[in-house]
């Protein structure tokens, strides 16, 4: 047989990428415990836990938390992303990636883009469990589909930038226990289970600092309001931002590997 | 054969932090030959082919393969090459057949010729009946085998072994040696790094030891046998009491040294008719032979003979 080589380009080798990593994943599907029992169990505990107490009720209190779990729950997954990378990069298959006259971003993209599937579950499974809690948003499907997806984009630029702590850092335990530690810091420093009136004075302040407070208050927005709020754009635009800076940064930490 | 050398390297050189390892290096490998770098654990082996194939920067010198500078067209010259790392780089939760079609479509093959490429491969190196297995199931063996086959995707004209063997029993690494040479016979180019003799010996053409990140001996392996001069001959005499005496005879027959271990007695031999006249002085001398072993050098011997004492 004769073998042509057609120069692969970019978005070919990426996909060849990505669809190796959903092969990983379905072969290990354990893989997706975060993003499938995580949030179900964050549900149930926080909903039945601080329910009363924050809301005077579960029911009351599932419009405060299902944006708040929805987004903890991106974060999480998006942590996994650098871990992930970390031990693909020490793994000898890695070598043999970059010997391949094929694009060099492909592998990381790949992965990046496979995660998104991660990120695509934890939000069906975040919002499910939710409805069958009894959430149940006063706007259409269509905007629940929305704040869907814009929880998943924001939790795709945020798994860009744990793709570079996951390649500046020395081991794959290790990016795992930061990554632990942000996520855990993001979400309750914010006012994804508490609202912001019932913080104390320094937490408020913290909570206003905090990026994810404005992307949970977009979408709780949207959610009361059934429109593509000011807020909204600004969390939009935003993400597109921070991708703009940590593509480039995880793209050269990549290379320096 | 072409005049374009398959690879040459050129004053490559790499420090990790104070210790240098690899010092100077330069060689050239024809195209179709074999060439070895041999040398003991920790000598630079691996770290000149990872410089070669790209994976890792050199701190100065340059590479060429097929006359490219790796370090200006590394993208053509990695479409050049097939690489087989010392540890099986192969994706250990997808299976055989996944990983020849993944590595088959980033090495540019379409849909089409990825699955019949695929196919071929795995009847090649008869792994059709684990084709759909996972990886973990493998043996050291096969796992060798399938990266070795994901490296002949595109049929490179040269092709990187590093330790191809090393791990293997010794079955598995004689059927490994047929592969190679199969290789061979077909027209590639072969670079392979192994620290067994032996191994260099039986499919190198050209070789270069390296110890401490430089090279101590280029050559053939016929070359470097014929450096240690003849065959060896060993006496092991019946009566241990004898061994000064006869130590003393012997050096007066031959031109090397007398080496001793016990009552072993070994001398180099230009050539073996000086055998004879040897028996004939340790006779005459009634000094008794229990035994006697005529061998011809090893790489065993060049390899011990230039790496002495540094290790």
């Amino acid at each position: 047989m004769d073998i042509r080589i057609h120069r692969g380009n970019v978005i070919q080798n990426t996909a060849t990428m990505a669809y190796r990593n959903l092969l990983k994943t379905i072969h290990n599907p354990d893989q997706l415990m975060d993003v499938v029992i995580q949030p179900v169990l964050f549900m149930l505990m926080f909903g039945y836990l601080f329910g009363g107490a924050i809301a005077g009720g579960v029911k009351a209190y599932l419009p405060t938390i299902v944006p708040g779990i929805l987004i903890q729950t991106m974060l999480s997954a998006a942590s996994g992303s650098g871990a992930q990378i970390r031990e693909d990069l020490d793994s000898g298959v890695f070598d043999r990636f970059k010997s391949l006259p094929m694009a060099r971003i492909a592998p990381l993209a790949g992965q990046l883009f496979a995660d998104s599937l991660r990120l695509l579950i934890a939000a069906i499974t975040s919002l499910t469990t939710g409805y069958l809690m009894g959430w149940r948003p006063g706007v259409g499907l269509g905007w629940v589909v929305a704040i869907g997806l814009l929880a998943i984009f924001m939790g795709w630029v945020l798994s860009w930038v744990f793709a570079l702590l996951g390649l500046l850092a020395k081991s794959a335990a290790a990016v795992q226990s930061v990554s632990l530690m942000t996520m855990l810091v993001l979400s309750f420093m914010s006012n994804a289970f508490v609202p912001m009136h019932a913080l104390t004075k320094p937490l408020r302040f913290i909570a206003h600092l905090n990026p994810v407070t404005y992307v949970i208050t977009a979408i709780r927005q949207i959610l009361a309001t059934g429109s593509w709020t000011h807020e909204a754009w600004v969390v939009l635009i935003f993400g597109v931002v921070i991708v703009a800076i940590f593509a480039p940064l995880t793209v050269w930490a990549y290379d320096r590997n | 054969m072409s005049a374009i050398n398959a690879i040459e390297v050129n004053h490559l050189t790499k420090k990790f932090g104070e210790k240098v390892a690899v010092n100077d290096i330069s060689f050239k490998v024809r195209q179709g030959e074999v060439f070895g770098l041999l040398g003991p654990n920790g000598a630079g082996k691996t770290t000149t082919l990872r410089m070669i194939t790209t994976l890792l920067k050199a701190d100065s010198g340059q590479v060429k393969i097929f006359g490219h500078d790796t370090a200006k067209e590394g993208r053509l010259a990695r479409s050049m090459f097939g690489l087989t790392g010392q540890y099986a780089s192969v994706d250990e939760d997808l299976s055989a057949r996944q990983n020849l079609m993944i590595f088959s479509r980033l090495n540019g093959l379409s849909r089409q010729e990825a699955k019949d490429r695929t196919a071929e491969l795995l009847t090649e190196f008869s792994l059709e009946n684990s084709a759909d297995k996972p990886l973990k199931a493998f043996s050291g063996g096969m796992r060798r085998r399938l990266d070795l086959a994901v490296s002949l995707i595109t049929r490179p004209a040269l092709i990187f072994l590093d330790e191809p063997t090393t791990g293997l029993d010794p079955r598995t690494r004689s059927q490994m040696w047929d592969t190679i040479r199969k290789l061979v016979d077909q027209g590639s180019t072969i670079i392979l790094t192994t620290q067994y003799l032996d191994e260099a010996d039986q499919l190198a053409d050209n070789l270069a030891i390296i110890d401490h990140g430089h090279v101590v001996k280029m050559g053939t392996p016929a070359e470097l046998k014929e450096q240690l001069g003849g065959p060896r001959v060993t006496f092991t005499l019946s009566q241990t009491r004898q061994v000064a005496a006869a130590e003393q005879l012997l050096a007066t027959q031959v031109a090397g040294d007398v080496r001793e271990a016990g009552p072993d007695l070994s001398v180099s031999l230009g050539q073996v008719a000086q055998l004879a006249p040897l028996l004939a002085t340790l006779n005459d001398a009634k000094i008794g032979i229990s035994h006697l072993a005529v061998q011809e050098p090893s790489l065993d011997d060049v390899f011990m003979n230039l790496t002495v004492g540094k290790n």
